[in-house]
């Protein structure tokens, strides 16, 4: 058995242990927040933070997240249902048109701007460019990350 | 796609729609309108049996205030669930903020005179979500708001006229009086509906149409809480993949399914067979299902499964073979189509000609979310939950693999993770009920990435060419496009080869009619690649093609590239266009947008070695758009686009901010496409399977600068979702030829332009 913490909370899983995070999230412990689409790492969709940093959930077999702490689109809210500052900026910008890459590229962002709290747009193109949207919000994801920036700024 | 299902049933109801507006109390107490869920020519609902169940489109207003407003067109990111709520919402005349949406799932009811939609046609094709509601929603709200009006009148004893109302309220007299819509309710509800529409709204009225709105469901999006059709969880749901054929029309010969059952939580492995080639087709391909405890267990179970294919009719179909024959094709005669004024005659005394060839490839839809549906089948029902652009299709495709009536099987739509065209067709809803049936177990296909690429209904391929006779005076005479090409209508039910050139050619595109003599000719050419509605069909081939050679015909001729579209589209003046998007074409619309976008970009301003402007414009399905791309490319051949700037003229934009969206987004895709989209066949098999050898547009690939125009018309709103891409490709190209003297005439550019300018 597989032991973990997803959004501060508990879980285990038994079963096959190559099983990708993702489908653990998603079939097990219905997350469904977080997407399937590539399958192999090369989109994002299905980005979460392990021990706060972002990966492919896709990518990372369920048997290295023992001990190790997950968390998803559905937990980066707080507790009291506050929104994180990305969130926020991409409800402000509007981003989302159809919206299944947006989890992805949301949990990306958060933790890119952990790292880039002042980002210039080349620091986001660099960043931000193991995601793919399919319906074209590049311009407003660019604006989102710096409005969400200000944003954390001005909580800190 | 202007031959969506649903268009027919939309057009059929709305004779009979108005009369049928029914109003009632819902079990929650609140009031409904809508549409009873009955035939023409019968009686209305009798008064006080109206309930939920029989409410068609409804809006509903709860005895806290609350405004719920039911969307029953699929959402595939296009805004329609916050655009058509606007619509009801400004007449019924509430608080936006009041406003929540409840999805509709297909309304499908069979009636005395057969089969009957309950919420007016459903699906989303075509960019025609809004303008075939535009009338219909404001109708229901301004009924709505009439009812609540005479019932506040009748309680006060005022004469209705001596009302209006204010956001949530119905005022009479004085605006002390003022009573909440929520307590007219049971009042409004006992109402007979008015013999006519109320008259509607003027536009310069609006508090709610034509202001930015937010996306109605995006804090939904933003937490993870929006469900789209894989996130579907049903009780006892089984997971299932299929092993389709790699060859293109191959069939399994054999399979060895020993391994793959090993597998923990594989359940059942059987054969699915496909259709057979050539005929019409409504699943793809045959193959071999996985069903499992789990996607991952059926994606595993796949892998170890042992499948002997037999390759089939199409085992030495080959891209390079394909290209060959088209260009061979056009050394001969064709089919021609159009035929106006005296072409060889304008021809031959042309003073010269410009002639040049052009290839567009295939290519595939690849929306993020991969294809699926649930399905449960059972003995005398079938429920389908599926994220689709046509729930009509979902339902024919249901019925047609359970032999079910259709009346039998619900169909639910969620959110969709992304359309492109490629949900028009249903072969995922046929393969779902297939292993439903087979198992008897409630079933979720699942398609990974890998299947989407390898087995879509993929945008038409072809070699286009153009000639222009031109006289002295560098006026263009004569003008023929000749195109070899795999027409979409492939393997299409009662579709005779004659007419294969319809998906390929609209016919009234400019210059129709503009140059006099004008000749289309059509050469198809034979690929067992199946063929579909791709976001702007064959506009974005056309567009390319047409406005690449404007700008090459002005080069040859000593012409400036945007004079000569100026002088050619001309002004204002409407021409008859026969093909969707009609009835009526108005160039000189494109004239004011592509002077908008050349003046914003400062088309005059000279530009250094290595950057240039490149401009093109484009009417699609009512629409117009215009772009301005601004390019660098170093002498190695590395592009940059600097900047764009487009503009959209959609009449009147409703929803603005998901004009913007669509605007940017179009765009976005367009240059995805055109940098480095391809779909080959080798060996009788597509080659690309997954993002890493069909890219899609990344974030460092867009420009920050980038200006999106919206150029109100006039008060006739058109649609939006496919208007911003055609003009996209060769606005791209036009400003590389200007930047570095290489004109590329194939796409995708992938590094042709490297090679070009490294040899």
């Amino acid at each position: 058995m597989i032991s973990f913490k997803v959004n501060n909370k508990p879980a285990s899983f038994e079963g096959d242990t190559d099983t990708p995070l993702l489908w653990v999230l998603r079939d097990r412990l219905g997350l469904t927040g977080t997407k399937f689409s590539c399958g192999v790492g090369l989109c994002g969709a299905c980005v979460v933070h392990l021990d706060g940093r972002a990966v492919a959930s896709c990518r990372v077999p369920v048997s290295s997240v023992e001990g190790r702490a997950v968390k998803t689109i559905e937990g980066l809210a707080a507790a009291d249902g506050e929104l994180d500052p990305v969130q926020q900026a991409w409800l402000e910008h509007d981003v989302a048109q159809c919206g299944y890459c947006q989890s992805g590229q949301i949990m990306a962002a958060v933790d890119f701007l952990n790292r880039y709290p002042d980002p210039t747009d080349k620091d986001i193109d660099n960043n931000m460019s193991s995601m793919v949207c399919r319906c074209g919000t590049y311009v407003r994801i660019r604006k989102a990350i710096h409005r969400a920036a200000e944003l954390k700024r001005a909580e800190s | 796609m202007s031959a969506l299902t649903g268009k027919t049933a939309n057009e059929r109801i709305d004779a009979g729609r108005r009369r049928f507006l029914i109003a009632g109390t819902s079990v929650a107490g609140g009031f409904v309108l809508g549409i009873p869920a009955i035939s023409f020519g019968r009686p209305p609902v009798a008064e006080g049996t109206t309930g939920e169940r029989q409410i068609g489109y409804f809006i509903e207003i709860k005895p806290d205030g609350g405004v719920v407003i039911g969307s029953n067109q699929p959402e595939i990111g296009q805004g329609v669930r916050t655009v058509l709520p606007m619509l009801v919402a400004e007449e019924l005349d509430v608080e936006w903020s009041s406003v929540s949406i409840r999805q509709m799932p297909l309304g499908l009811v069979k009636t005395a005179d057969g089969y009957t939609w309950k919420y007016g046609g459903q699906g989303v094709g075509g960019s025609t979500g809004l303008t075939r509601n535009w009338d219909f929603m404001r109708e229901v709200g301004a009924t709505a708001r009439h009812q609540l009006i005479r019932a506040a009148a009748a309680r006060l004893n005022v004469p209705a006229s001596s009302c209006t109302t204010k956001p949530g309220f119905v005022v009479c007299d004085s605006p002390a009086d003022a009573i909440p819509y929520q307590d007219l309710i049971a009042d409004a509800a006992k109402l007979d509906m008015p013999e006519e529409v109320p008259a509607l709204k003027d536009s310069r009225d609006y508090r709610i149409v034509g202001t930015k709105k937010n996306t109605i469901d995006a804090l939904d999006m933003v937490t993870g809480k929006t469900r789209y059709g894989l996130d579907t969880v049903e009780p006892d749901m089984r997971y299932a993949v299929i092993a389709r054929s790699p060859y293109l029309n191959g069939s399994v010969r054999s399979f060895d399914d020993s391994d793959a059952r090993k597998v923990d939580g594989v359940l059942d492995v059987f054969e699915v067979e496909g259709p057979k080639p050539g005929e019409p087709y409504f699943i793809l391909a045959n193959g071999v299902a996985v069903v499992a405890t789990s996607t991952w267990a059926a994606i595993k179970g796949r892998q170890a499964l042992k499948v002997d294919w037999d390759p089939g009719p199409n085992a030495t179909d080959d891209s390079e073979t394909f290209w060959q024959e088209n260009a061979e094709a056009l050394k001969g005669s064709g089919q021609i189509v159009t035929d106006d004024g005296e072409f060889d005659k304008a021809m031959a005394a042309a003073d010269k000609i410009v002639e040049r060839q052009y290839q567009v490839p295939f290519v595939s839809h690849q929306p993020m979310e991969p294809q699926n549906c649930y399905a449960y089948v059972q003995e005398d029902s079938c429920h389908i939950i599926v994220p689709t652009q046509s729930p009509s299709g979902a339902s024919r495709s249901a019925a047609a693999i359970t032999g079910l009536p259709r009346e039998n099987i619900r169909v639910d739509m969620t959110r969709v993770g992304g359309g492109f065209g490629r949900r028009l067709t249903t072969d995922y809803v046929a393969e779902a009920a297939i292993v439903s049936r087979h198992t008897g177990w409630p079933i979720q296909l699942v398609w990974t990435r890998e299947d989407d690429i390898k087995n879509d209904f993929y945008r038409p391929a072809g070699l286009h060419e153009i000639r222009a006779g031109v006289d002295k005076d560098g006026k263009v005479t004569a003008w023929t496009q000749r195109l070899a090409s795999a027409s979409k209508y492939y393997r299409r039910p009662n579709m005779p080869d004659e007419n294969l050139w319809e998906a390929e050619l609209y016919p009234d595109d400019f210059p129709r009619k503009i140059i006099e003599n004008f000749r289309l000719e059509y050469f198809h050419n034979a690929i067992g690649l199946p063929r579909g509605s791709w976001r702007a069909p064959a506009h974005t081939a056309n567009a390319f093609v047409i406005q690449s050679f404007l700008d090459e015909l002005a080069h040859d001729t000593g012409q400036d590239p945007l004079q000569l579209r100026i002088d050619l589209l001309g002004g204002e003046r409407e021409l008859e266009y026969g093909n969707h998007g009609g009835p009526t074409f108005n160039p000189g619309r494109l004239t004011r947008l592509i002077r908008f976008v050349a003046e914003e970009i400062d088309y005059g301003t000279k530009r250094p070695k290595g950057r240039g402007v490149g401009l093109a414009t484009h009417f699609t399905f009512g629409g117009y758009a215009a772009h301005a791309f601004e390019v660098t490319v170093s002498p190695r051949g590395e592009l940059t686009i600097e900047r764009i700037v487009a503009a959209i003229d959609c009449g009147y934009a409703v929803h603005p901010n998901a004009v913007e969206a669509q605007l940017e987004g179009g765009t976005i895709d367009g240059i995805s496409t055109a940098l480095g989209q391809e779909i080959t066949v080798k060996n009788g098999q597509v080659q690309q399977s997954n993002f890493h050898d069909y890219p899609l547009a990344r974030i460092a690939q867009i420009p920050s600068r980038f200006e999106a125009h919206i150029l109100n018309y006039d008060e006739t709103p058109t649609g939006v979702g496919e208007i911003p891409i055609p003009p996209v490709a060769p606005a791209l190209t036009n400003a590389i030829f200007a930047a570095s003297g290489v004109r590329l005439r194939r796409l995708p550019i992938a590094d042709q332009l490297k090679r070009t300018m490294a040899a």
